[in-house]
C-alpha cells in the first residue's frame, strides 16, 4: 500500500496533506490551517456534498483541531456523519466527534439517540462503533439512556462487541459508580470468557474494583494465579505473543492485580509463590518485554506477603537491572530497589556504587528517580548527606512542581531525623530560601509549632536553645534581599516571640530589623501584618518587664502608615499596638502574656455564649434555626431536577438516579458552623482580641486556607502534645513514625559514634580528588551505617523497629519480638510448592480448552485449599451450570425495571459492609502512633542520662526531634 | 485510569497524531504539546525513555523522523508502555508496510481505527494484531 494515498483521496486533500507536512515552521503551519479553516468553512455548508467528499472534510477538520486551532464551526457535520449508513463513514463521524467533544458538550445528546439505535445494529462492526463512542461521549446523565442495551451485548455472539461492552461498563464504573454497582458480578463472569481478549479486557475493570475493594474479591485469587499459569505456559493463541513472550500486557495486568489481592494477605500469597517463581524463571531477561514483566514481578513480591526465595530472585533481578547498561533498566531497577527496599533493607548495600552513579547521572529522569529511593532509605544516620544532596539539588532545577515536591521531602525528613537542632534549622532556612514559596505554608506553621512548643519533654534548656539559635540564624538572614514571603513570616513571628527572650539582643535592635522588613516588603501585607504583630509583642514584653519603651522613629512612622492602610486587618493591627503602648504594665500583662503562643484556646463548640442572644432574639419573634438536614424542601427540589433530566433519555431506570442526591445529604449536623465562625474569635469586643491574634498564629498550622473552619473542630487534638507528627504536613506513613520513636532509645546509645562517622567521611569526601574515592565515600555515608543492628532498627518496616525495642523495653519485648520474627521465619519451604506446582503441571492434558478449565475454576474459587485443578472435573459441572444461571438471572434483572431496587441494595450493603471492614484496619493504623507518642518514662530516662554524663542535650542527644515528633 | 494520551510528533515538533483519554481544552493540550516535546526532543539517545512531567510520566520512542508519547500515571510499568509503542508500530507496519509518517498523515483515521482497537479508557484492552486489525480490514473490503 503505498503511502500517498490514492484511496479516493482528493488532490485538494493530498495537497494540504503535503503542504502540512512541509511546512518549517509553526507559524508557516498556522498560515495553512487559517486559510484551510476559511476554505472549510465555505465549503462544507454547500449543498448536496458527497459523502466522500464530506468525510474528508471532517478529516481536514480534525487536522485543524490537532494543530491547535478551533473548528467549532464544523462540529455539527461530524455530528451528522455518525448517522450515515455507510460504516466507514459513520465510524469516521464517530471519530471525529470523540476527538472534538468532551462529554459535557451540548451536542453530545444529539448523538445519544443514535448510539441507542446503532447498538441494536445487526452489523457489529456498526456496534463496535457505537460502543467506542460510549466509552467517550457517555456522561452520568446518560448512562441510564444506553445501561440496558449494553449489558445485553455483555452475552453478544461476537467477542469483539463483547470486549467493547465490558470496557464500557468500565467507563460507567469509572464515570459514576453507583450506577453499575449490581452489574459488577458481570465482571466475573466475562473473566472467564472463551476468547482470550474479551478476558484481558476484563482485567481492566476488575483491577479498578479490586483496589476499591480488596476483601470482596479475594475468591478470585485462585482464578487469577490459573489463568497467569495457563498465559505463562503459552495457552493463549499465539496472536498474543510480543517477541517471544506470551501474552505479556495480560501477564502483568494480571501481576497489578495479584499484588493488590495478596498484600497483608498471607494465605493468598502463598497461592501466588508459585506461579510467580515460574514467571521470574521464564522471563527473557534480553527483551524489553521480558523486563517489563520482570519488573512488575518484582512489584508484586514486595507488594505481598514475604517469601525469601523470591525475594531473593527478585533481588537479583534488580542487580541485572542496575548492571545494565540501558538507563531504562536502571531506571527501573532504582524504583524497583526502592520498593523491596522497605522488605530487605540490607538489600540497597550491595547496590551502592551503581546507586550513587545513577544520583550522579546527568539524566535528569535517573536523578530523580535515585533522589526517590534515597528518600525511602533516610535513616538518622544518613540524613545529613541526603538531605544536602536534595536541596543542592532543589536549587540547581528551574521544574517548579519538582522543586515544591523536593522541597516538601526535605522538610520532611528533616523533622524526622534531625540529629540537631542548629542542623534542622539551618536546613529549614535553606529549604525556604531557595524553594521560597513554593514550600506549602503549612511546613511554614509546622517550623513555627515546633519552636514554640519545643521538644515537649520539658526541657526548658533544649527549648529556648533551639529558640535562641533560631532567633541567631534569621536575624543574619534577614538582611538578605527578596527572601520569600512564607520565610518572612517565620522570621517575624520567631522574632516576635522570642527575639529578646534570651536577652541576647535589645528590643531595639529588633524591632529595627522588623521594620525594616516591614519598609523593604511593602506590598505584601501579610508581611506586614506579621511585622506589627511581632512588634506589639516586643513592645508589650518591654513594658511587662517594666523597662522604659522608647518607640523607634521609623517604627512610629510605620504606626503611622498602617494606621491610614487600605487594608482593615493592618489598620487593627496597627492602631491596637498604638493603644498597647499607652498602657501600664499590669493592663498589658493581662493582654499580652509573655509566651503564651502554647497554651491551649478553649473552643466552645456549641456556641453557648450565644445562647443568650439567641433566646433574646426568639422572643422578639426571630425564626428559630432549621438545620440543613432538617430541610426537607431543598431536597424535593433537587429531586425534581432529576427527574426532568432523566425523564427524557429513559424512563425505565429512572429510580436509580432518584437515589443518587441522597448520599450528598449530610446525615446530622446539629450546628451549622459556616455561619457562626466568624464569630468565634471576636466573643468580647475589647482587648482580648488581641491575645487571640497572637496566639492563634500557630493554631493555623495545619489548616491552611480554611482556617476558621479548622480551628472550631478537634482543637484539643492539634494543640496536644502526642498527635503532634499526626498533623505535619508531610504524607508520613505510619511506619516510618513509628521507627522514628523505636529506634529513638537504642541510638541515643549509638548514634554518637555512627553520626560522628557519617559526618566525618562526608566532610573527608570534598578534599578528594579522586572520583572512586568520592564516591565511596558517599557511598558509606549514605549506606554504610555504623553497625547492622542499627540499619535495620531504622528501616522504615515497622516489624523491625519493634524488634528494635526489645533492646531496651524489656516490659514490651515479648509480644514485639513475636511478631517481629514471625514474619521472617514462617515463610513456607518454596520447594514443596514449586513441585506442587510441577504436578499440576504435567497432569493437566494439554489438549483441553483452557478456557473451558477456567469455567471450572471460578467454582473451585470457593474451595481455595484445592489448588489442584488440572483437569476439569466433570462432576463440576452441574455446579457451574447453576454458577451461570444465577449470574445470568442477576444480569437480566440489572436489566429489568422491578428487580432491580433488591438486587442493588443488596449489592450495596454487601459493598458497604465491605468497605467499612477495610477502612477499620486503616483506621486503627492511623491511630497507633498516637498510643506511641512520647513516653514519658523514656523522656525521664533520657533527661537522667543527659545529666550523668553532664553534657547539653542538644549536641549529644540527636534524637529530641524524633521523639518530639514520634 | 493507566494511559493519558498518545502523541505522535516529528522531530520538528509538529503533532502528527493526538489522543487523549481525558478531557482537555484547546489551549492546555497546545501547552501540554508544547511542553512536552520541547522536553523530549531534548534528551539524547543514552538517555532514559521516561520523563516525569508534573503529576505524570511520559514514555517516548522515537522511529526514525517521529516520536512516539505516551503519558501515563506514576503507577504504569514504563517498560510495558514503551513496548506497547512498539506494539502500536508493528501494528501499523503490518497494516501500512513499513509505516512512515506520511502514512499516518494520509490515513489519519486508519491509524486513530487502531489505537481505538487497543486501547478504551486509557487502559490497553487487546494486544494481538489480528484483532486489532480485522474490524479496519473489514471495513475497508465493504466501502
Amino acid at each position: 500500500m503505498g503511502s500517498q494515498g490514492g484511496f479516493g483521496q482528493s488532490k485538494e486533500f493530498l495537497d494540504l496533506v503535503k503542504s502540512i507536512g512541509e511546512a518549517r515552521s509553526k507559524s508557516e503551519e498556522d498560515r495553512i490551517i487559517l486559510s484551510e479553516i476559511e476554505t472549510l468553512k465555505r465549503r462544507i455548508v454547500e449543498p448536496d456534498i458527497p459523502k466522500r467528499k464530506m468525510k474528508e472534510y471532517i478529516i481536514r477538520l480534525v487536522y485543524v483541531e490537532m494543530l491547535g486551532h478551533d473548528a467549532s464551526f464544523g462540529y455539527i457535520h461530524a455530528v451528522k456523519m455518525t448517522h450515515d449508513d455507510s460504516l466507514l463513514l459513520k465510524r469516521t463521524g464517530y471519530l471525529a466527534v470523540t476527538l472534538f467533544l468532551n462529554e459535557d458538550h451540548d451536542l453530545i445528546i444529539l448523538i445519544v439517540n443514535t448510539i441507542q439505535k446503532d447498538l441494536k445494529s445487526d452489523n457489529y462492526l456498526v456496534v463496535c462503533a457505537a460502543l467506542n463512542a460510549v466509552c467517550r461521549l457517555i456522561n452520568e446523565e446518560t448512562i441510564p439512556a444506553v445501561l440496558p442495551q449494553v449489558v445485553e451485548l455483555l452475552g453478544h455472539a461476537k467477542e469483539a462487541v463483547r470486549k467493547k461492552a465490558i470496557m464500557a461498563l468500565h467507563r460507567f464504573y469509572q464515570k459514576s459508580p453507583a450506577s453499575v454497582l449490581h452489574l459488577i458480578s458481570n465482571f466475573r463472569k466475562t473473566l472467564c470468557d472463551k476468547d482470550p481478549g474479551v478476558m484481558g479486557a476484563t482485567l481492566c475493570p476488575l483491577f479498578d474494583i479490586v483496589t476499591i475493594d480488596v476483601n470482596s474479591y479475594k475468591d478470585l485469587v485462585i482464578s487469577f494465579i490459573s489463568i497467569l499459569k495457563q498465559v505463562a505456559e503459552r495457552r493463549l493463541p499465539k496472536s498474543y505473543d510480543y517477541h517471544q513472550m506470551p501474552a505479556p500486557f495480560i501477564q502483568i495486568k494480571l501481576l497489578k492485580i495479584l499484588a493488590l489481592l495478596g498484600s497483608g494477605d498471607k494465605q493468598a500469597s502463598e497461592q501466588m509463590y508459585t506461579v510467580l517463581g515460574d514467571i521470574f524463571r521464564k522471563c527473557d531477561t534480553l527483551s524489553n518485554i521480558g523486563n517489563a514483566v520482570l519488573y512488575e514481578c518484582i512489584c508484586c513480591v514486595s507488594c505481598i506477603y514475604p517469601n525469601t526465595k523470591l525475594l531473593e530472585a527478585a533481588a537479583e533481578a534488580i542487580s541485572k537491572f542496575l548492571k545494565s547498561e540501558s538507563h531504562n533498566l536502571k531506571y527501573m531497577g532504582i524504583d524497583a530497589l526502592g520498593r523491596l527496599i522497605k522488605i530487605s533493607p540490607d538489600i540497597a548495600e550491595q547496590h551502592q556504587l551503581a546507586v550513587i552513579d545513577c544520583l550522579e547521572d546527568p539524566d535528569d529522569t535517573l536523578k530523580r528517580k535515585t533522589f526517590e529511593l534515597l528518600y525511602k532509605m533516610t535513616k538518622s544516620s544518613n540524613v545529613e548527606v541526603i538531605v544536602d544532596r536534595m536541596i543542592d539539588y532543589m536549587i540547581s532545577i528551574n521544574d517548579n512542581h519538582y522543586k515544591t515536591e523536593i522541597a516538601s521531602r526535605c522538610v520532611e525528613l528533616a523533622e524526622q531525623f534531625a540529629p540537631s537542632n542548629h542542623w534542622f534549622i539551618q536546613t529549614m532556612n535553606k529549604v525556604f530560601e531557595h524553594a521560597g514559596d513554593l514550600v506549602n505554608i503549612k511546613v511554614a506553621h509546622n517550623l513555627m509549632r515546633l519552636i514554640a512548643e519545643g521538644f515537649g519533654e520539658d526541657d526548658d534548656t533544649a527549648d529556648s536553645q533551639l529558640r535562641s539559635s533560631a532567633v541567631e540564624s534569621y536575624l543574619c538572614i534577614i538582611g538578605e534581599p527578596k527572601l520569600p514571603s512564607v520565610f518572612l513570616q517565620v522570621i517575624c513571628w520567631v522574632l516576635g516571640e522570642y527575639g529578646t527572650a534570651d536577652g541576647k539582643y535589645s528590643a531595639s535592635y529588633i524591632t529595627g530589623k522588623l521594620c525594616d522588613v516591614a519598609e523593604a516588603y511593602s506590598n505584601d501585607e501579610t508581611v506586614k501584618a506579621y511585622a506589627i504583630t511581632a512588634l506589639m509583642k516586643l513592645y508589650a514584653y518591654e513594658i511587662a518587664a517594666g523597662r522604659e519603651v522608647d518607640i523607634l522613629p521609623e517604627c512610629q512612622s510605620l504606626i503611622e502608615e498602617l494606621s491610614a492602610s487600605h487594608s482593615t486587618d493592618l489598620q487593627q493591627r496597627a492602631y491596637e499596638l498604638q493603644t498597647l503602648i499607652g498602657l501600664d504594665a499590669r493592663a498589658v500583662v493581662c493582654v499580652m502574656p509573655s509566651d503564651a503562643s502554647c497554651e491551649d484556646i478553649e473552643i466552645d463548640k456549641s456556641l453557648s455564649f450565644l445562647n443568650h442572644y439567641v433566646q433574646e432574639s426568639l422572643e422578639k419573634g426571630a425564626q428559630p434555626y432549621i438545620p440543613e438536614s432538617a430541610r426537607t424542601g431543598m431536597l424535593n427540589i433537587s429531586s425534581f431536577r432529576n427527574e426532568d433530566h432523566h425523564e427524557v433519555p429513559m424512563h425505565g431506570l429512572r429510580f436509580e438516579a432518584y437515589e443518587l442526591p441522597q448520599p450528598v445529604v449530610p446525615s446530622k449536623s446539629p450546628v451549622s458552623y459556616t455561619p457562626s465562625t466568624e464569630l468565634v474569635p471576636v466573643p468580647e469586643p475589647s482587648y482580648s482580641r488581641e491575645i487571640h491574634t497572637s496566639t492563634a498564629v500557630p493554631s493555623i498550622s495545619n489548616s491552611g486556607s480554611t482556617e476558621l473552619k479548622l480551628r472550631l473542630d478537634g482543637v484539643q487534638k492539634k494543640w496536644g502534645r502526642p498527635s503532634y507528627s499526626s498533623g505535619s504536613t508531610s504524607t508520613l506513613e505510619s511506619s516510618s513514625q513509628k521507627t522514628v520513636n523505636g529506634s529513638a532509645q537504642t541510638e541515643s546509645v549509638s548514634t554518637s559514634t555512627s553520626r560522628a562517622q557519617a559526618t566525618s567521611s562526608f566532610d573527608l569526601k570534598k578534599p578528594q580528588v579522586e572520583i572512586s574515592e568520592e564516591k565511596q565515600r558517599l557511598a558509606a555515608s549514605l549506606f554504610g551505617g555504623p553497625s547492622k543492628t542499627d540499619k535495620r532498627l531504622t528501616s522504615s518496616s515497622h516489624k523491625v523497629v519493634k524488634s528494635s525495642s526489645h533492646t531496651t523495653e524489656k516490659p514490651h519485648i515479648a509480644k514485639a519480638a513475636d511478631t517481629a520474627l514471625e514474619k521472617p521465619t514462617t515463610v513456607q519451604p518454596p520447594p514443596d510448592l514449586l513441585d506442587l506446582g510441577e504436578t499440576t503441571v504435567t497432569s493437566s492434558a494439554p489438549s483441553i480448552d483452557p478456557f473451558k478449565q477456567l469455567e471450572g475454576l471460578l467454582d473451585q474459587g470457593e474451595n481455595v485449599s484445592a489448588p489442584n485443578h488440572g483437569a476439569v472435573n466433570a462432576s463440576k459441572a452441574p455446579d457451574i451450570m447453576s454458577l451461570y444461571v444465577e449470574i445470568a438471572a442477576s444480569g437480566q434483572s440489572g436489566g429489568a425495571v422491578n428487580s432491580v431496587p433488591t438486587n442493588g441494595d443488596d449489592m450495596l450493603s454487601g459493598l458497604s459492609g465491605q468497605s467499612i471492614r477495610t477502612a477499620s484496619p486503616g483506621g486503627a493504623a492511623g491511630s497507633s502512633p498516637l498510643s506511641k507518642g512520647p513516653n514519658l518514662k523514656d523522656a525521664l530516662e533520657k533527661d537522667a542520662l543527659v545529666r550523668q554524663m553532664g553534657v547539653t542535650p542538644t549536641s549529644q542527644n540527636p534524637n529530641l526531634f524524633k521523639d518530639l515528633l514520634g | 485510569m493507566g494511559i493519558r494520551f498518545i502523541l505522535m510528533v516529528n522531530k520538528q515538533g509538529q503533532t502528527r497524531l493526538a489522543q487523549y483519554y481525558e478531557y482537555l481544552t484547546l489551549e492546555e493540550r497546545r501547552a501540554l504539546e508544547g511542553e512536552i516535546v520541547r522536553k523530549c526532543l531534548a534528551r539524547t539517545e543514552q538517555q532514559c525513555s521516561f520523563v516525569e512531567h508534573r503529576n505524570y510520566k511520559i514514555v517516548y520512542r522515537r522511529y526514525a523522523s517521529l516520536f512516539f508519547l505516551v503519558g501515563v500515571d506514576n503507577d504504569e510499568n514504563e517498560l510495558a508502555i514503551l513496548e506497547f509503542i512498539h506494539l502500536l508500530v508493528e501494528t501499523m507496519d503490518r497494516h501500512f508496510g513499513n509505516v512512515c509518517e506520511l502514512d499516518i498523515m494520509f490515513h489519519l483515521e486508519k491509524a486513530h481505527f487502531m489505537l481505538e482497537e487497543m486501547v478504551m479508557n486509557g487502559c490497553i484492552v487487546e494486544t494481538s494484531k489480528a484483532n486489532i486489525l480485522a474490524p479496519i480490514q473489514l471495513m475497508e473490503k465493504s466501502s
